[in-house]
């Protein structure tokens, strides 16, 4: 599949998430949520930018503990839970989150 | 979320109505030519496949005695046709395991028996078409590989011997499956199947010693490449990761401080799943088991201990020696391996483990044995030891547990429905429904005893639970790992109450 984005084609894989994490950007993003049903809002993105942050200096996206440890401080001890997140991407923090974040979807016994 | 209705639990234990075809359009996503190239396999379907695969085919049944007395054994009895939880859950009649079977065996009476030559209509045999090889492609990748249903057949056909065939002739003639092949690229390129490189992983076990330091007040290691160390540890990758596989993780390193041994993971051999086994690769498994050979030589350990992984460790009991072996330079004083529920409940028995069971009391437990562990390992010193020694040890940190209904667990446990390569969001339709012999049996024991939680030993019943049980009822939450349990109830020496 692939994303119209700004008069731009950018190449997705069966699932959704971008070949090439490069051409990532904060309008596809928002664009990739809509065909989540996930609406945006600013604790969306304190996660999705804690992500990318992270995928940069580790090369695959945090371990969901580490997530929420890190949401925890940001946003608040009510908000550093799985529950909270899965609130904010139903379908799992890790695969959903990545996936608009423009990051390869964490594979294996997850 | 789901566009498909599972059958009710309350009916489940009826026989389905049959609903042919139900499920012909479950397919997993086919692995790219990066993924299958990665491992040997063609990059896509050969234009040759029809005579390849059955070449592939003669080749497996010189290879294997077994997959040929498979193939020429089953007397159509019936006995295994209400078996499979993916019957059970679809009612799509080839998910019967002798249709399962069926599949491949037509093709083998067409192609290597005399009668299916000359007279194969008379024999059920049929010639390898497209439609045949579309038909391998989604009800080989409907089996999980539990044999439950083996446990019923009088001749002990092993239907997942059989998809593992299946599978194998399908990736040499280039149609592998996206989720194992990829995977399996990722255990020989990065060390696991997550991909979590060595500098990721060092961090989230960093995080972890952290959190059990504020929790206990206790500086609890969780070492990896510790030259030297007595102990490696190899578990599978999820337990880094997710949810509620780390908590077991903090058990088994709590375990490993209060019995005062030294361990270490290790960043090379950062995985226990051999995912080779699904694909029925010997090759492959045979590279991925290497691995946990050569670090445990490089990081000169006496022991090998595997963490709570199902295939893992009957690839680990029942294959590891042959694939790997021999394993001489361990120390011939403990088991080779070892499982980390052997070791956890020695040190029980031996009285180290101070236990306070009453932190585990917000919860009644129940047990599901895994597949692969139930039906294709032992643990301890006696038959059955691979159901009693967890049941052992979560009786020994938890005042209330109870089981679930005999012919749903131990040697005839349910699968999870995620086993055997299909823990992929790809095939969450099959899983779902697969899962419906086990939600039924838990809802029993819910209803009847009040039962809260579900434990496991296994990273993918874990993962497939936390993602089907909210289409039943129950929270994602209520699975939890064995050595969660310990984790909770253990009272480490020094340790802050």
């Amino acid at each position: 599949m692939a994303y119209e984005c700004n008069g731009t084609t950018v190449e997705a894989d069966e699932e959704g998430y971008l070949t090439d994490i490069s051409l990532w950007n904060p309008e596809l993003a928002a664009l990739i949520a809509v065909g989540e049903n996930i609406e945006m809002g600013d604790d969306h993105w304190e996660v999705v930018n804690f992500l990318r942050d992270y995928y940069e200096e580790y090369q695959i996206a945090p371990a969901v503990r580490v997530l929420t440890k890190v949401i925890k401080k940001t946003l608040g001890a009510d908000k550093g839970n799985s529950k909270y997140l899965y609130e904010l991407f139903p379908y799992g923090p890790a695969k959903q989150a990545c996936k608009i974040a423009g990051l390869p979807k964490p594979t294996g016994c997850i | 979320m789901a566009d498909y209705e599972t059958i009710p639990i309350n009916t489940l234990f009826e026989i389905p109505a049959l609903n042919p075809g139900a499920m012909k359009n479950s397919s997993p996503f086919v692995a790219a030519p990066l993924h299958q190239e990665a491992l040997g396999f063609p990059g896509e379907l050969v234009d040759d496949w029809q005579a390849r695969a059955i070449e592939k085919l003669g080749e497996l049944l010189k290879k294997s005695r077994a997959l040929q007395v498979y193939m020429d054994s089953c007397v159509k009895c019936g006995a295994c046709t209400d078996k499979c939880h993916y019957f059970l859950g679809t009612g799509d009649p080839k998910n019967m395991p002798v249709a399962r079977q069926d599949l491949l065996r037509k093709i083998y009476r067409r192609y290597f028996t005399f009668a299916g030559k000359y007279f194969p209509k008379l024999v059920g045999a049929e010639d390898l078409t497209k439609e045949v090889l579309d038909d391998w492609y989604s009800y080989f990748h409907q089996c999980s590989q539990c044999r439950r249903c083996s446990v019923y057949c009088p001749y002990g056909i092993d239907t997942a011997e059989i998809s593992m065939a299946a599978r194998e002739i399908m990736d040499h003639i280039g149609k592998g499956q996206k989720y194992c092949n990829e995977i399996l690229g990722k255990v020989h390129q990065i060390g696991n199947n997550l991909g979590l490189p060595e500098k990721a992983l060092i961090h989230t076990l960093a995080d972890l010693e952290e959190d059990i330091e504020e929790e206990t007040g206790v500086k609890v290691r969780i070492p990896v490449n510790k030259k030297g160390a007595d102990i490696l540890l190899v578990t599978p990758s999820a337990d880094f990761f997710a949810e509620p596989h780390v908590d077991g993780l903090i058990g088994y390193a709590k375990v490993f401080h209060q019995a005062g041994v030294s361990w270490t993971l290790s960043s090379y051999a950062s995985e226990a799943a051999n995912f080779a086994m699904f694909i029925g690769s010997y090759e492959q498994m045979k590279l991925v088991a290497e691995r946990i050979r050569k670090a445990a030589e490089e990081l000169g350990v006496k022991r090998i201990i595997f963490g709570e992984c199902g295939h893992a460790w009957r690839v680990a009991y029942s294959f590891l020696n042959t694939l790997a072996g021999p394993f001489d330079f361990l120390d011939s004083d403990y088991p080779v391996p070892q499982h980390i529920c052997e070791f956890t409940w020695d040190l029980i028995q031996k009285g180290e483990l101070n236990l306070d069971k009453s932190k585990n009391d917000h919860m009644t437990l129940t047990f599901h044995d895994s597949c692969n562990v139930a039906r294709g390992s032992r643990m301890g010193d006696s038959p059955g030891g691979q159901f009693k020694i967890p049941r052992a040890i979560i009786k020994a940190c938890c005042n209330n547990f109870v089981d679930m209904a005999a012919d749903t667990i131990g040697e005839t446990t349910f699968c999870c429905g995620g086993g055997g390569g299909l823990l992929t969001d790809d095939l969450m339709e099959i899983r779902t429904k697969g899962a419906s012999p086990r939600m039924q049996a838990l809802k029993d024991v819910v209803d009847e005893h009040g039962v809260t939680h579900m434990a496991a030993i296994c990273a993918i019943c874990k993962s497939q639970f936390a993602k089907v049980m909210p289409s039943y009822g129950f929270d994602m939450d209520s699975v939890v790992s064995v050595h969660q349990l310990i984790s909770n109830a253990i009272i480490l020496d020094g340790q802050v109450q």
